[in-house]
């Protein structure tokens, strides 16, 4: 017997007469021969200590680096004591429990995390999180099309296109029609808005700071949808909203994006942990859990899950969204960031990704192989350069020395092969951005 | 339970009481009783067209969030917004507290509404 597998051959055996079957392949009979007895190459079992060797060795071919790029994942410092916290078992789970109310402990991080979303967007209400910032964002589509009775939506050429693509996903599966903004010197053009939303238009998506790490300026927005009722959905990456303009203050109607920078690993990309929040008055339209705080029979404080009726387990063919989970330990894993850093320790790492970003932004511009992309367009942490340089030799270059990025924005759009964007943490030191600097200049 | 005389009903359990050209449209006392609580009811807008047969809100409780169907169609000229912050007036009294008033488009489609005695014998 292996102590993974617990049944012996006496057991199966047992098994197998008990309901009158031969052997165990005859139980699946009814599969056709075509798909079976397929010939796996399964190496042979191996004990922990050769496991682990073979692991580590897997692990050595990777090369640490360190990041300059960013495009919606950024290098921000992990305290170690939030994985000591959300290791404990009573938090350990991936899920909202379904028998929600007996885990007060997780319904109460859940309404912390709630509490810090709406802090930081400046909206009324937010969900318990959902599974990443391009998914809450072709949810919000959804919502807007849902509340507005409509099937268009409209979406800047500035949201990251890999969000953008998402949101076509998700908009063919539902018949919704999805309206290209176009930009100008880098950012969404109000002219292009104006141009295209008309009456049969749910809103309209944009993304600040957007793909090219431009701050947006979104005066006249408002009053343009309005004129039929569009609902606004604002992106952005909540870190930056500790120093930016919040997407309540510009008249979003939906907050949503990518909350990876709060805190969680770049782990190749994910999980990461999307976030959105809305105006009380469309919470009725929002998809997700939504945890809350009440009284129970004994007049003490008790968080549940509240507003259920939204939900597909309730309502499944009118529901909004089949979203019926959240990211829940991610939203823990923010929730502990953010306790941890309190108020200020958020503030202060993103004023010095933005110093960092801005100090490696005018030593590039000092190089003869770089000039603006956008001239004057202000940014934060991440900004768009144009080179005169080779993308893919500037990213060898800087992989010899053990950086990653910038990122080739022909990734994004093969037209753009003369732009790259860097992202800067304040992980990356003075001597290391002026070393990669040093680099760029020589080649 | 009460089924007034003067009013129309339909199967799924809305009310319609015309006068003077409008419809004022609501839910019966039979479905406020099975619906329990109310505490949430999503209201349409003025000026919204309604279609006979299709949904123009939803009364939420706490069992469950069913749909109320238009009896007839026509134009909504007024919401009772009075239902925003107290949807429990649906429970108090179902009959007084209308959900919309619509200007009535074709008044034949009353005819395929059933009246009291018919909405009870329905019910069985």
């Amino acid at each position: 017997m292996h102590k993974y597998m617990p049944h012996t051959k006496e057991d199966i055996s047992a098994m197998l007469d008990t309901i009158g079957v031969d052997s165990i392949e005859a139980l699946f009979s009814d599969v056709p021969k075509s798909l079976k007895h397929r010939d796996l190459d399964m190496p042979s079992a191996m004990s922990e200590i050769e496991l682990l060797n073979h692991f580590k060795e897997l692990a050595s071919m990777n090369t640490p680096l360190k990041s300059f790029m960013g495009a919606g994942s950024y290098d921000h410092y992990t305290p170690s004591i939030i994985r000591h916290i959300i290791e404990r078992q009573e938090f350990l789970t991936a899920y909202t429990p379904y028998q929600p109310e007996i885990s007060q402990g997780t319904l109460q991080y859940i309404f912390e995390y709630q509490s810090m979303i709406t802090q930081l967007t400046g909206m009324d209400v937010s969900n318990a999180s959902m599974y990443d910032g391009a998914t809450a964002t072709a949810e919000a589509m959804f919502m807007a099309c849902a509340q507005r009775k409509k099937k268009k939506i409209l979406i800047s050429e500035t949201v990251n296109p890999n969000i953008v693509s998402v949101v076509e996903t998700y908009a063919k599966y539902r018949g919704i029609e999805v309206i290209k903004i176009k930009s100008d010197n880098g950012e969404t053009s109000l002219d292009d808005v104006k141009a295209n939303f008309d009456k049969d238009s749910a809103g309209l998506i944009v993304q600040s700071p957007n793909v090219y790490g431009i701050i947006e300026n979104y005066t006249g927005y408002r009053e343009t949808l309005d004129e039929y009722k569009g609902m606004f959905i604002i992106n952005s990456d909540p870190s930056t909203l500790t120093h930016l303009k919040t997407p309540r203050s510009w008249g979003a109607d939906i907050a949503v994006g990518e909350a990876q920078s709060l805190g969680i690993p770049l782990s190749f990309g994910g999980p990461y942990i999307g976030y959105m929040a809305t105006l009380n008055k469309y919470i009725r339209k929002m998809p997700g859990r939504i945890c809350g705080v009440t009284k129970d029979s004994e007049g003490k404080r008790a968080f549940v899950l509240t507003l259920q009726a939204r939900e597909q387990h309730i309502r499944r063919e009118k529901a909004n969204s089949n979203i019926c989970s959240n990211q829940s330990l991610l939203a823990l894993f923010v929730t502990v960031y953010m306790s941890v850093m309190g108020k200020k320790g958020v503030y202060e790492v993103q004023k010095q990704s933005k110093n960092h970003a801005h100090y490696m932004h005018t030593m590039l511009l000092k190089l003869p192989q770089f000039e603006e992309a956008f001239p004057d367009k202000p940014f934060f942490k991440e900004f768009t350069l144009k080179t005169t340089l080779d993308v893919d030799v500037i990213g060898k270059a800087l992989i010899e020395i053990g950086y990653l990025g910038p990122l080739p924005f022909k990734k994004f759009d093969a037209s753009k092969e003369d732009l790259v964007t860097f992202a800067v943490t304040e992980k990356r030191t003075k001597s290391e951005i002026d070393e990669v600097v040093a680099v760029l200049g020589a080649l | 339970m009460k089924t007034p005389k003067d009013l129309y009903y339909q199967e799924s359990h809305e009310w319609v009481k015309v006068e003077d050209g409008y419809a004022y449209i609501g839910i019966s006392d039979y479905a406020q009783d099975s619906l329990g609580e109310v505490v949430f009811v999503e209201l349409p807008e003025e000026n919204d067209q309604i279609t006979k047969g299709t949904e123009f809100a939803t009364v939420e409780s706490v069992k469950a969030a069913s749909d109320i169907n238009a009896p007839v169609s026509g134009v909504i000229v007024m919401v009772n917004e009075d239902l925003e912050d107290s949807p429990e007036l649906l429970n108090e009294d179902p009959y007084e507290n209308w959900i919309i008033k619509v200007e009535l488009e074709d008044e034949s489609e009353l005819q395929s509404l059933l009246s009291a005695e018919e909405y009870i014998n329905s019910l069985d």
